[in-house]
C-alpha cells in the first residue's frame, strides 16, 4: 500500500520539477529572444500552477506520515520529499524574479552582451535537471557531479558581478539595467544552490549520510584533497 | 466527488436493556470504499457494524430504534429476510471460526444452503472464492484437508473466501486482525484493500494505524457518539474535534 502511494508522491514531485524547469528555461528564452509572453506566461500562468503543486505535495506528505508511519528509507524519502517541495517552490519564484527582470531589460538597450548569463542559466537549469534524475533514479554519482558544478556557476556569477560593477563605474545611466543584470545571476546562482541541496537530500536518501555541512571532507574522500 | 451511498444510517439508538449503547448515530457509508469503525473500548463501534447484518438481533435484550438502509431498504423492517440480508452483508470476525470441515467444504457450505448441488458450479465458486481471498496457491492441492489444519491467518482468509463464496455486496470486518501476527495482518490489510474495488467494506478496530492504513473513510465513536466523520487522510491529519484530536494523540482511550 505505502509502496504505490510513494510511487505516485514521486511521480507528482517529477511533474513539479519538469514544470519548475521549465520555468527557469523560459524566463531565460524570454530574456535572450526578448520574448515578452514567455515571460508573463511564467509570472500569470505557471506559479500559480507551481503554487497548487506545493500545496498538493505538502498535503500528501503529511497525509502519508499519519496513515502510513513510513520506516528507515521511506521515511527518509518522505522527509526529503517535504524539503525538496519546498526547495522548488523556492526555486520557482526565482524563475519569476528573472522573468521580471527579463521584463524590464527586452525594453531597454543591452548593457552588456548576455553569453555569461546564458551559459550560468544553461549549467543551473541542467543541475536542477540532473538533480531530479538523481533523485528519480537514486544515482549517488550523478547526484556528487551535480554538486561540482556549482562552483563554475558561482565563479560565471562573480564575473557578472564584476563585469556589472565596472559597467556601473563608466556608465551613469544603465544602473537599473545592470542591478537587473545582477539579479538575474544571483537568482541562477540560487537554482545552482538548491539543485545542490537535492543532489545532497539524494545521498541521504540512498546512503543515509549527511554530507550538508561537510561538503570539503565528503569530496576529498572521493576524489583526493583538493589541490 | 460525489460518492455513492450504500448503507445510511438514520438516528440509530441501541440498548441493551436499559443501558443506551448508540446515541442518534447518522452517517452515511460510500459504496466501494473501506470505512473504518473506530474508537476506545465501550464506544460501540462493534454494536453498530453488527446492527448492519442485525447480527444483534441475537442477544434478547437488544433493542434497536431509528433506520438503517441498505440501497434504499430497511434492514430492520419486519419483512426483511435476515438470511437474505446476511448474504448480501457478509462478516468476518475477530477469531478465526472456520467450521470443522475440510477447506473446500467452508467454502462450499453458502452455496450448498442455498440448495445448489452442481458439482462443477460448486467447484468453481470455491476456486474463484479462494483466488479472491488471496489463498488459492497455498491451499489448492489441500482442499480436503480440515481447514483448522491452517495458520491463523490462513483460517481467517478461510473465512474471507467463505464470506465471498455467496457473494455480497458489503463485508463485515470486526477486528479481523487483533488475533493475527504481523505478516498475517499485512495480508488481510492488503486484501481489504484489493477487495474494496468489488465490495463495500466497513472494518472495526481499535487499533488507530490499522485504520488509518486501510480505510478511505474513518468514523470516530466515544461513548456511543459519533463524534466525526471523513476521509481517513483529514481525520488523521486535522481532525475537526477536539476529542478526535485527543484519541489520536494517546491523551485518551
Amino acid at each position: 500500500m505505502l509502496t504505490e502511494k510513494m510511487a505516485e508522491l514521486k511521480h507528482r514531485l517529477i511533474e513539479y520539477a519538469t514544470l519548475v524547469e521549465g520555468m527557469i528555461n523560459k524566463s531565460i528564452k524570454g530574456l535572450l529572444e526578448k520574448d515578452e509572453n514567455l515571460l508573463e506566461d511564467v509570472i500569470e500562468r505557471e506559479e500559480p500552477k507551481a503554487n497548487n503543486y506545493d500545496r498538493e505535495i505538502d498535503e500528501t506528505c503529511t497525509a502519508l506520515i499519519a496513515q502510513f508511519e513510513p520506516m528507515a528509507k521511506d521515511l527518509r524519502t518522505v522527509v526529503t520529499i517535504l524539503k525538496m517541495n519546498k526547495d522548488l517552490e523556492r526555486m520557482a519564484d526565482h524563475a519569476v524574479n528573472i522573468s521580471e527582470s527579463s521584463l524590464f531589460l527586452i525594453a531597454r538597450p543591452l548593457v552588456k552582451p548576455l553569453d555569461d548569463v546564458r551559459s550560468m542559466a544553461k549549467t543551473a537549469s541542467m543541475m536542477l535537471k540532473d538533480s531530479i534524475d538523481a533523485f528519480v533514479h537514486e544515482n549517488v554519482a550523478l547526484a556528487r557531479d551535480v554538486c561540482n558544478r556549482d562552483d563554475f556557476v558561482d565563479t560565471v556569477g562573480e564575473k557578472i558581478l564584476d563585469d556589472m560593477a565596472g559597467f556601473i563605474r563608466e556608465k551613469r545611466d544603465g544602473v537599473r539595467r545592470s542591478l537587473h543584470v545582477m539579479r538575474i545571476a544571483h537568482n541562477l546562482e540560487r537554482v545552482a544552490d538548491i539543485s545542490t541541496n537535492i543532489c545532497e537530500e539524494v545521498i541521504y536518501i540512498v546512503e543515509g549520510k549527511d554530507i550538508k555541512h561537510h561538503k570539503d571532507e565528503e569530496r576529498e574522500a572521493e576524489h583526493g584533497p583538493a589541490i | 466527488m460525489k460518492q455513492d451511498v450504500v448503507i445510511q444510517i438514520q438516528g440509530a439508538n441501541s440498548f441493551y436493556g436499559k443501558k443506551q449503547i448508540l446515541k442518534d448515530v447518522t452517517l452515511d457509508i460510500p459504496a466501494q470504499t473501506v470505512t473504518a469503525l473506530m474508537g476506545p473500548s465501550g464506544c460501540g463501534k462493534s454494536t453498530l457494524i453488527r446492527c448492519f447484518n442485525r447480527m444483534n438481533d441475537l442477544i434478547s435484550n437488544f433493542r434497536f430504534e431509528g433506520k438503517i438502509l441498505y440501497k434504499g431498504v430497511d434492514l430492520y423492517a419486519k419483512d426483511v429476510d435476515i438470511t437474505d440480508l446476511r448474504r448480501e452483508i457478509g462478516m468476518v470476525f475477530q477469531k478465526p471460526n472456520p467450521f470443522p470441515k475440510s477447506i473446500y467444504e467452508n467454502v462450499a457450505y453458502g452455496v450448498r444452503i442455498q440448495g445448489i448441488t452442481d458439482r462443477e458450479f460448486i467447484d468453481g465458486v470455491v476456486e474463484e472464492s479462494l483466488k479472491k481471498a488471496a489463498l488459492w496457491e497455498e491451499v489448492k492441492d489441500r482442499l480436503h484437508e480440515s481447514a483448522l489444519s491452517l495458520s491463523g491467518g490462513q483460517q481467517q482468509r478461510i473465512c474471507i473466501a467463505r464470506a465471498l463464496a455467496v457473494k455480497p455486496h458489503v463485508i463485515l470486518f470486526d477486528e479481523p486482525c487483533s488475533a493475527l501476527d504481523p505478516i498475517a495482518t499485512a495480508k488481510i490489510e492488503e486484501l481489504i484493500t484489493e477487495l474494496k474495488r468489488n465490495y463495500t467494506i466497513i472494518v472495526v478496530t481499535h487499533n488507530t494505524a490499522q485504520a488509518a492504513r486501510v480505510s478511505d473513510f474513518t468514523a470516530f465513536l466515544y461513548l456511543g457518539d459519533l463524534i466525526e466523520f471523513g476521509p481517513t487522510a483529514r481525520i488523521f491529519t486535522v481532525p475537526q474535534d477536539k476529542r478526535t484530536e485527543e484519541y489520536l494523540t494517546g491523551k485518551f482511550g
